[in-house]
Parts: C-alpha cells; sequence; structure tokens
C-alpha cells in the first residue's frame, strides 16, 4: 500500500536524499552485510543444532548401534537403551491421531472452500485458528481432566464391550493411553492440515471447477473429480504436515499417554512416545550415557520430522498451493 | 446413476462436510467453557499478585510465573526479532539466486523441528557451558522457535511494498539502507507487527523446550542466570501433581495464559485489518 500525501512525501524523500549523499555507499555496504550476516545466522542455527546433537548422541550411538532402534528394554540402571517401544508409541499415536484428523481435516477445508457460504467462512477459519493458537500445555490439561475421564468411565467400557474381541480394544480402561493421545493429537494436528488443504484448495483454477459444472456434474461430483482429484498431491502434502506436528508433539502427549515404555497391542494401554521420554526424563538422566540416549531419540525425532517436512513441503509446491504459517 | 441418486449424494456430501467443520469446531468450544468453568473462580488478585503457597495452604498466586514468561518473551524477542527482521529484508532484497533459497528452505525445516528438540539444543549450548539451567537459555530456546517465523512473514511483507515506492526513493539518490530503513519497512510496519504478534504468541504457550532450561522455580527470579519460573511449567507441573488445589490454581494458569495468548493473536489481526486482505 502506497501512502497518500505525494508532495509532503517528496518533498521528505528529498530531504533524505541531501542528508545522507556523503554516507551512501558505505552504509550501502555495512547494511548489505549485516542483512546477509542475520540470514546466516540461521544457517548456523540449523548447522549448528545438527552438529551439536550429532556430537552429543556419539557415546550412544557407538554403544548402541542400530540395536538401539530394534529393542525394547530402557532401563536407566543398567544403562542399557533401545528405543523400540518408543518409536512404536510415536508411530501409533501419530497414525491414530491422522485417522482422525484427516477425514475431519479434509471435509472441513472442502466445506471452507467449497460449499459454505460466504458469510459463514470468515468465522469458522477465525475459529480454527483460534484452535492452533491453545498452546500444548493446556490441550493436556483438558486431556487428563476431561478427556481422560470421559474415556474411562464412558467411551472405553463401550467399545470394550462391543468391539472387545479385538486385540485394539482390551485391557482395562485406564482413560490414559494410546487412545487418550491419539484424541488429543487429532485435535491439535487438525487445524495445521484444515488451513493447509484449504490453500490447496484455493489454488485448483476455477477453470477445473467451471468445466466440470458446465458438464452437468452436480456440486459434489465437481468437488470429487475435478477439484479433489487435481489437489490430490498438496492435501498429501498437508496430511505430512500434520503427520510432522503429530510425531514431535509433546507437552499434551506426556499428560495423557501414560508414559510407560511397553508395546502393546490395545490402545487402551499406556505407551510412551520419544518426545515425551525426553521431556521426562532429560532434566533427571543421571549418567552422561544416558543423557547421551536421550539426546540420540531427539536426533532421530529431528531426522524423521526433516524428512517427513521437506516431503510435504515439495508436495505441497508442486500445486502451487504456499504453506504460509498458520503458526506453523 | 439417476438423477435423484446424484442429488441425494450431493445434499448428503454437503452436510457431511459442514458436519465436519462443526466437529472441528467443538472442541475449542469445549476447552474454553472448561477453563471459565474451572479456573476462572480462582484467578483474583492475590492470583496476579502473589508467590506460590507450598502444598496444603490454600491461596497463593502465580506472580512470578507471569513476570517469568513476560520476561523469557522479551529475552527471544531481543536476540530474535532483530535477527528476523533483517534476515527477512535480506531474503526479499537479495539478488543472490542461491543463498536466499538455502536460508528460506532451512527456516521452514527450522520451523517443523518439534520445539523439544530445540529444547535439547539450548540445553547442549547454553546449560552445559553455564553449568545451570538459567533465564537465558530459556529466552534463546524460544528465540530460535520465533526466527524463523519473523524471517518469513518479514519477507513476504517487505515483498508486498511497491516497487514504484522503492524505485522514486531510489532515483532521488537515497542510499540503498536508508531507503529500507526509512521507508520500505516503515510502509510494510503493520505486517511485520502481526508476524511478531503471531511469534509471540506461539512462544509464550510453549513448554517442552522450557523444561530443561529455563527449569522453573517457586520463588522470584534471581536473574537471568538463574531458573526462572515461567507460565505454561507452572501449570505442567500443577496438572500433574495430586493436589486438587494445586489442579484448581493450574486451570487458573491455563485461563490466564489463553487469554494472553488470544489477545497477541488479536493484536495481530487488529492490525492488519484491512489492508493485506489476501494474504491472511
Amino acid at each position: 500500500m502506497v501512502r497518500e500525501g505525494g508532495a509532503a512525501e517528496g518533498l521528505s524523500l528529498l530531504h533524505l536524499a541531501r542528508s545522507t549523499r556523503k554516507t551512501g555507499r558505505w552504509g550501502d555496504r555495512l547494511f548489505r552485510l549485516l542483512i546477509r550476516a542475520a540470514a546466516l545466522a540461521l544457517l548456523g542455527i540449523v548447522l549448528g543444532l545438527v552438529i551439536v546433537m550429532i556430537r552429543a548422541a556419539l557415546p550412544s550411538i557407538r554403544a548402541f548401534g542400530w540395536s538401539f532402534l530394534f529393542t525394547s528394554k530402557w532401563d536407566p540402571v543398567a544403562e542399557h537403551f533401545g528405543a523400540l517401544p518408543l518409536i512404536y508409541g510415536t508411530i501409533v499415536s501419530a497414525v491414530l491421531a491422522l485417522l482422525i484428523a484427516v477425514p475431519l481435516g479434509i471435509g472441513a477445508a472442502v466445506y471452507l472452500s467449497e460449499v459454505a457460504p460466504s458469510w459463514i467462512r470468515p468465522p469458522i477459519s477465525f475459529l480454527v485458528e483460534l484452535l492452533a493458537a491453545v498452546p500444548s500445555v493446556v490441550y493436556g490439561l483438558w486431556g487428563v481432566f476431561v478427556l481422560a475421564p470421559w474415556l474411562r468411565t464412558q467411551v472405553q467400557p463401550a467399545l470394550g464391550s462391543t468391539l472387545g474381541f479385538l486385540p485394539l480394544f482390551q485391557g482395562p480402561p485406564y482413560g490414559v493411553g494410546m487412545l487418550a493421545a491419539g484424541i488429543i493429537l487429532a485435535i491439535m494436528v487438525v487445524p495445521f492440515i484444515i488451513a493447509v488443504s484449504r490453500e490447496v484448495l484455493l489454488a485448483v483454477p476455477n477453470a477445473q471447477r467451471e468445466a466440470a459444472l458446465a458438464l452437468g456434474a452436480t456440486r459434489w461430483e465437481t468437488t470429487r473429480l475435478a477439484v479433489l482429484r487435481y489437489a490430490r498431491s498438496g492435501l498429501t502434502g498437508a496430511v505430512l504436515l500434520g503427520l510432522g506436528r503429530a510425531l514431535g508433539e509433546t507437552m499434551a502427549v506426556t499428560m495423557v499417554i501414560g508414559n510407560r515404555p511397553e508395546i502393546s497391542a490395545s490402545l487402551f494401554a499406556p505407551g510412551y512416545t520419544m518426545a515425551s521420554m525426553i521431556a521426562n526424563e532429560f532434566a533427571e538422566a543421571t549418567s552422561d550415557l544416558y543423557l547421551s540416549a536421550l539426546i540420540e531419540v531427539g536426533l532421530l525425532l529431528f531426522v524423521v520430522t526433516v524428512v517427513v517436512n521437506a516431503l510435504a513441503r515439495l508436495l505441497v509446491w508442486s500445486v502451487g498451493g504456499t504453506v504460509k504459517a498458520v503458526r506453523e | 446413476m439417476k438423477a435423484r441418486a446424484r442429488r441425494i449424494v450431493n445434499t448428503t456430501m454437503g452436510w457431511l462436510t459442514a458436519l465436519s467443520a462443526m466437529v472441528v469446531v467443538l472442541p475449542l468450544i469445549l476447552i474454553l467453557v472448561f477453563l471459565v468453568y474451572q479456573g476462572a473462580s480462582t484467578v483474583n488478585l492475590d492470583f496476579f499478585t502473589r508467590l506460590p503457597k507450598p502444598v496444603g495452604e490454600p491461596g497463593g498466586g502465580m506472580a512470578n510465573a507471569i513476570v517469568g514468561t513476560l520476561i523469557l518473551v522479551g529475552l527471544a524477542s531481543c536476540l530474535g526479532l532483530p535477527l528476523g527482521i533483517l534476515g527477512g529484508v535480506y531474503l526479499a532484497e537479495s539478488q543472490d539466486r542461491r543463498l536466499p533459497w538455502v536460508i528460506r528452505f532451512l527456516a521452514d525445516v527450522l520451523n517443523g523441528v518439534p520445539s523439544i528438540v530445540i529444547g535439547i539444543f539450548a540445553y547442549t549450548v547454553v546449560v552445559l557451558p553455564l553449568r545451570r539451567f538459567s533465564a537465558l537459555a530459556g529466552g534463546f530456546a524460544l528465540a530460535v522457535i520465533m526466527l524463523p517465523i519473523v524471517l518469513r512473514t518479514t519477507e513476504e511483507m517487505v515483498r508486498l511494498v511497491p516497487a514504484s515506492l522503492r524505485e522514486a526513493a531510489l532515483a532521488l539518490g537515497i542510499p540503498e539502507w536508508k531507503v529500507i530503513l526509512r521507508i520500505v519497512l516503515p510502509t510494510a510496519r503493520a505486517g511485520i507487527i502481526t508476524g511478531v504478534m503471531v511469534s509471540i504468541a506461539r512462544i509464550a504457550g510453549e513448554t517442552a523446550p522450557l523444561l530443561f532450561t529455563a527449569f522453573g522455580n517457586r520463588f522470584w527470579h534471581q536473574g537471568l542466570l538463574q531458573p526462572i519460573a515461567a507460565l505454561p511449567l507452572q501449570i505442567f507441573a500443577y496438572a500433574i501433581a495430586p493436589y486438587d488445589d494445586w489442579h484448581r490454581q493450574a486451570w487458573a494458569g491455563a485461563l490466564v495464559l489463553i487469554v494472553m495468548i488470544f489477545s497477541s493473536s488479536l493484536v495481530a489481526r487488529i492490525v492488519t485489518k484491512g489492508r493485506y486482505s489476501g494474504l491472511r
């Protein structure tokens, strides 16, 4: 936006020009150096992060090698560390979250970009943005005192008595556990999926829609055949971004997952994730090897989220949508 | 398919998408309702002016944690804002091809890194050398989280400044650095402030990176090189403790935190209202 008041503007510009004729050249050079340095600081931080973490994780990598990923004994006293239960817990809780969040998120995004009357779109988008702004610890608080008791007294007994023949829904209803973590994560991830999917859907050219409508398709057929199919890879990107979020989410999960490093088929059972293991034990790690093992868990989490995010971005870029910060 | 069947499918799917939008928004409403219902009665003057009481004694507040959060956000801003804004200017203005692309990509990568990992980073580069948990370490961790957000929004907003404005200034012989500082940045001010408020709203609620950097403190902080309390940390500690009194305090803290965060997001919205409307 251009500021108004041309004449005054022009005069002040002239004044500025006169006052700085001499300082121009070295000023420019200095300024360029300064902004370049600021940008390079980010490069430095990311490189530093990678180097520092690899170095700190090295003792653990040397001590356990690949068995770190494939054994499931996490025993700080005997100093034996295997991260399999954490990896399992992280993946299961994230997948569970996506199973809930993806249909809802894409459905809501379709509603916002294709179906809803235009007056209703801003308020709903606003609420979704607020949902993204709620801090993790507040979700956790709500999860512990509202969601988990509800699951324990209502949902889990009902699931157990109807679908209890499946190993997924067996065992005592604790409330806290994998199921609670999955639901909380779904709530937290859904705003991101909606925001990115909506961008992607809005980037679909209108000619796509018009062509389908002109052939006599109903609105749903247009959405399904002309819009969703066109936006497929971008939507996959949105889902992957959600996955990246879900894998690294810490506080809320730590508060509701039960924090027990065991692998269990049942969704009612407590579990543990990589992020919540770090959150719980990092400040208390007594030996160097213990700390190093926790940092290796962090490194693992870093690598996985970077890969997932990079893939997601490539996919979203490919349809011309932009992944802009909804507080990403 | 018959026309009627197609119509029915059309309407059903329309309603299903509307339903999913409603289901998505429902938890927000539930959470807000519970926050007010459980927390409002504990939020009083004491809450903002008193220190936490020991277990068993009713009353007390979270004054230290509220101040702590403000200090941590301030520290993070001191480091993150200048770097982010100047770096954003670089991304928007640079004629280079490769470096800006790399920085942009890394900013997006950093944005997706889980905050707990950034906590580990701050632990190894600040806590270990100083041999103590400190406000400084917490502020550093939060700065790293805020940096990519500020950087990318600044870049976008600087790009929006019309080239004609810049050219007019340059044509008058004003050096580039002054054009940027006095003309480009002030023109993009509203958008940059929005980015800043968004990033502040984000870091104010962060808990994970503070667990082993700022660490928390039940008393007033003793300078930047000592552990410091933060509202999210206090909420976490109180929520997982087994005392009803503390749970009530945790709800109250969460209510205060949410109000703080929503109001800074609201400021962001008001500042941009009407401008850049196509850009959110």
